[in-house]
């Protein structure tokens, strides 16, 4: 997805970690050859808590997919809970039981199959939780147009702000996996999510109460776009103002073992494990960029608790490089430095 | 007859006069139906610049001491306040 910012003068770790500690089963995704995120993505992903790849899956893929949920252009006079149940019913979409090997979740060949085999889609599944990930669940999300509202006797209104299943403290991270098989629009309620609330330990919809938050993101795309997101980060659905169904494919899937540098960090260098000038930098500093993302800022930081978001970055970086020693700007080390 | 407007401003910290950073509206009027993502625009750039429009503060978060050992825990958005209008309505 992005460049690597070095070419030469790899690091292979700091003190604190070897080759040999580094997760065995990250050997069979690089020898699978899979396009695995580079540093840069990584760190982009701890920072803001989502990476996003546009048109990956191809449109045959897509109209595969929308004709095994058996897609129609038309609401036939159905509510929202008779669609649903027409879906469920008639789709080919896989009854799977929370725990199953993911690449066991879906029949050779079939389209979600075929979707989770992408090359850009396996290699990053594999980077964030690595090659053998378990399946917790799936859900296919519609997001219905005003006259399924009128056959519902319900008002249509977009979905509360919450974080998904329920407080999870972990350093750990699950990833839910947002598969978009037709254009989205704006005007179709994509995905509203906020960007860097993935840290936050909340309760689910203990959030509902925020409406809007500075910098918060509506999933406008074409087709085979897919969003990689952190569990813990903040979303919801939009409200859909046009005449046409929204679909979004989600599945969450967790590691089965450690998340430690399962991506490409080839692009590590030993520049990335020192400490640089901090506020007075000189005019011609030049700063590793992967501490640039670590401690930029998003539209929504409080004046105090923004710096908290860069120590449980900071941390969360520690734990997938396997460094209890890596900081940026300080940040943990001015707090860590204790004499008893 | 009158009924209430709320409207929730987060600031960036506890001053008032602090950028707000998220917001929500709740009419009890029943002429808007605000909800999740319906806007960008922030409605008011601080808390004090609802109060010269207008609004009536009528709760602010307290400060509170952080519990030991869990000090950089992050959570739910800190500095929330509660502002009102009550607007005269028809039956």
């Amino acid at each position: 997805m992005s460049d690597n910012y070095t070419s030469s003068d790899n690091y292979t770790g700091s003190d604190s970690y070897t080759d040999s500690d580094k997760n065995t089963n990250n050997q069979s995704s690089v020898e699978s050859g899979l396009p695995l995120l580079s540093s840069l993505d990584m760190a982009t992903f701890v920072s803001r808590g989502f990476l996003r790849m546009d048109e990956v899956v191809p449109d045959a893929l897509n109209q595969a997919f929308l004709q095994s949920i058996d897609h129609r252009e038309d609401s036939d006079g159905q509510s929202v809970q008779e669609h649903y149940q027409r879906v469920m019913d008639s789709s080919n979409v896989p009854v799977v039981n929370a725990g199953t090997p993911l690449f066991a979740a879906y029949a050779a060949d079939s389209a979600l199959a075929n979707v989770l085999a992408v090359p850009a889609v396996a290699g990053a599944i594999a980077s964030l939780v690595g090659p053998a990930p378990v399946f917790d669940h799936h859900f296919l999300h519609m997001t219905f147009p005003a006259s399924f509202y009128s056959a519902s006797n319900r008002p249509q209104a977009s979905q509360h702000t919450h974080q998904d299943s329920t407080i999870d403290p972990r350093m750990a991270f699950d990833m839910q996996l947002m598969y978009f098989p037709t254009d989205v629009t704006l005007a179709m309620g994509g995905t509203r999510f906020v960007p860097g609330t993935h840290l936050r330990v909340v309760s689910e919809a203990a959030i509902a109460r925020y409406q809007n938050i500075r910098g918060q993101q509506h999933m406008v795309c074409k087709a085979g776009t897919v969003l990689f997101l952190h569990n813990g980060i903040w979303h919801g659905g939009g409200l859909n103002r046009s005449d046409t169904i929204r679909y979004m494919f989600k599945i969450r899937m967790a590691p089965s073992s450690r998340q430690t540098r399962l991506w490409d960090d080839s692009d590590i260098t030993a520049a990335h494990f020192q400490q640089g000038p901090i506020f007075w930098t000189g005019a011609n500093a030049r700063r590793d960029p992967i501490h640039d993302i670590l401690t930029t800022a998003e539209p929504w930081f409080e004046a105090d608790t923004g710096r908290l978001e860069y120590l449980n970055r900071i941390r969360l970086w520690r734990y997938l490089l396997g460094d209890k020693n890596f900081d940026a700007d300080y940040w943990l080390t001015r707090v860590e430095n204790e004499y008893v | 007859m009158k009924r209430q407007q709320v409207m929730v401003l987060y600031l960036g910290s506890s001053a008032l006069d602090s950028p707000v950073i998220a917001w929500s509206h709740y009419d009890g009027t029943g002429k808007n139906h605000h909800m999740a993502g319906d806007s960008e625009e922030v409605p008011y750039h601080s808390g004090l610049d609802a109060l010269l429009a207008g609004w009536r503060l009528i709760q602010a978060s307290p400060l509170v001491s952080h519990v030991s050992g869990d000090e950089f825990r992050t959570d739910y958005l800190k500095y929330e306040f509660f502002f009102e209008k009550w607007l005269d309505c028809d039956e």
